[in-house]
């Protein structure tokens, strides 16, 4: 498959740039939790264990830090189309401000940060840095992550 | 788990205990279906192999799980992670096992708060960097 040469203009870019998703609510399940941590491998009791989680400095049961990329169906509606067939995540950049518990309300609303092209050996890459808020019933930021989108 | 960590105990340039993981393609699956990310390249062969891989590679956001666990694992129950950024530079594939390292670079007061800064990292079999990241957390101090 081919890659364009060259792919972002300026105006494209700006075009771009601070585009933000509609918000996107889940509740946060306690069996959910436990099959996220079930997956990564950690058996951390502060995730599964309510006497253990509750002697914790949170006092209960809390997720993994990165449990909130199972926030799915968060879509940002770029103006133009990302004609590249490839997709790399480059990286992510967590901040933490509160922690998640069974049965919060999270929403979750991205916006993007910045879109570059740099070219690579098979013609243009097209990083695109998208952060994503996400605040729970209280209206309390829990966490941003900060995400870095290859496309090639 | 480990004994709880004090801020007063650590010192610059110490080192984090190291997390030893082993990913198959059960877990990128099991990953899979836990985060809701059905990417094909993650457990599909033929599909990563038509993408120009060697085969299914796991999932960044799987690496950067493991790097919080390094941490978290660590600074334990009464600690608290406020930031945690990794790179992924180098692929990785199951049946691999990998390392999660880490060492303090900074200690330092802010606001009140003990806090640490650690650099981290996830290093295959053959000894490289694949995935450098950073984390800060907050650690209790035995002074209360």
């Amino acid at each position: 498959m081919s890659t364009p040469a060259t792919f972002l203009t300026e105006e494209m870019r700006q075009q771009a740039i601070g585009v933000e998703s509609p918000p996107v609510t889940i509740e946060v399940e306690k069996g959910h939790i436990q099959r996220f941590a079930e997956a990564i491998g950690d058996a951390n009791p502060i995730y599964t264990d309510e006497a253990a989680a509750r002697k914790s400095s949170y006092g209960g049961l809390i997720a993994p830090p990165t449990f909130l990329r199972s926030v799915r169906g968060v879509n940002l509606e770029l103006p133009f189309e990302l004609s590249f067939s490839r997709r790399l995540d480059g990286g992510s950049d967590w901040e933490y401000f509160q922690p998640v518990r069974p049965g919060d309300r999270i929403t979750a609303v991205a916006r993007v940060g910045e879109m570059t092209e740099r070219s690579g050996r098979l013609g243009a890459m097209v990083f695109m840095t998208t952060i994503t808020t996400y605040t729970n019933q209280f209206d309390e930021v829990v966490a941003t992550q900060t995400n870095t989108l290859i496309a090639y | 788990m480990a004994e709880q960590v004090y801020w007063d105990d650590v010192t610059e340039g110490m080192e984090l205990p190291s997390l030893v993981k082993e990913p198959t393609t059960r877990q990128l699956v099991q990953y899979a279906g836990a985060s809701g990310d059905f990417y094909e390249i993650h457990y599909d062969k033929d599909f990563a192999i038509g993408n120009q891989l060697d085969g299914p590679i796991l999932h960044g956001a799987l690496k950067s799980a493991f790097l919080g666990q390094l941490v978290t694992d660590w600074i334990g129950p009464q600690g608290t992670l406020k930031r945690l950024q990794c790179q992924y530079r180098g692929m990785d594939a199951p049946g691999n096992a990998i390392t999660a390292k880490g060492t303090v670079t900074r200690k330092y007061e802010e606001d009140g708060q003990r806090m640490v800064d650690c650099t981290i990292w996830l290093e295959n079999a053959e000894g490289q960097n694949t995935t450098p990241g950073y984390a800060t957390v907050i650690l209790p101090s035995r002074l209360g």
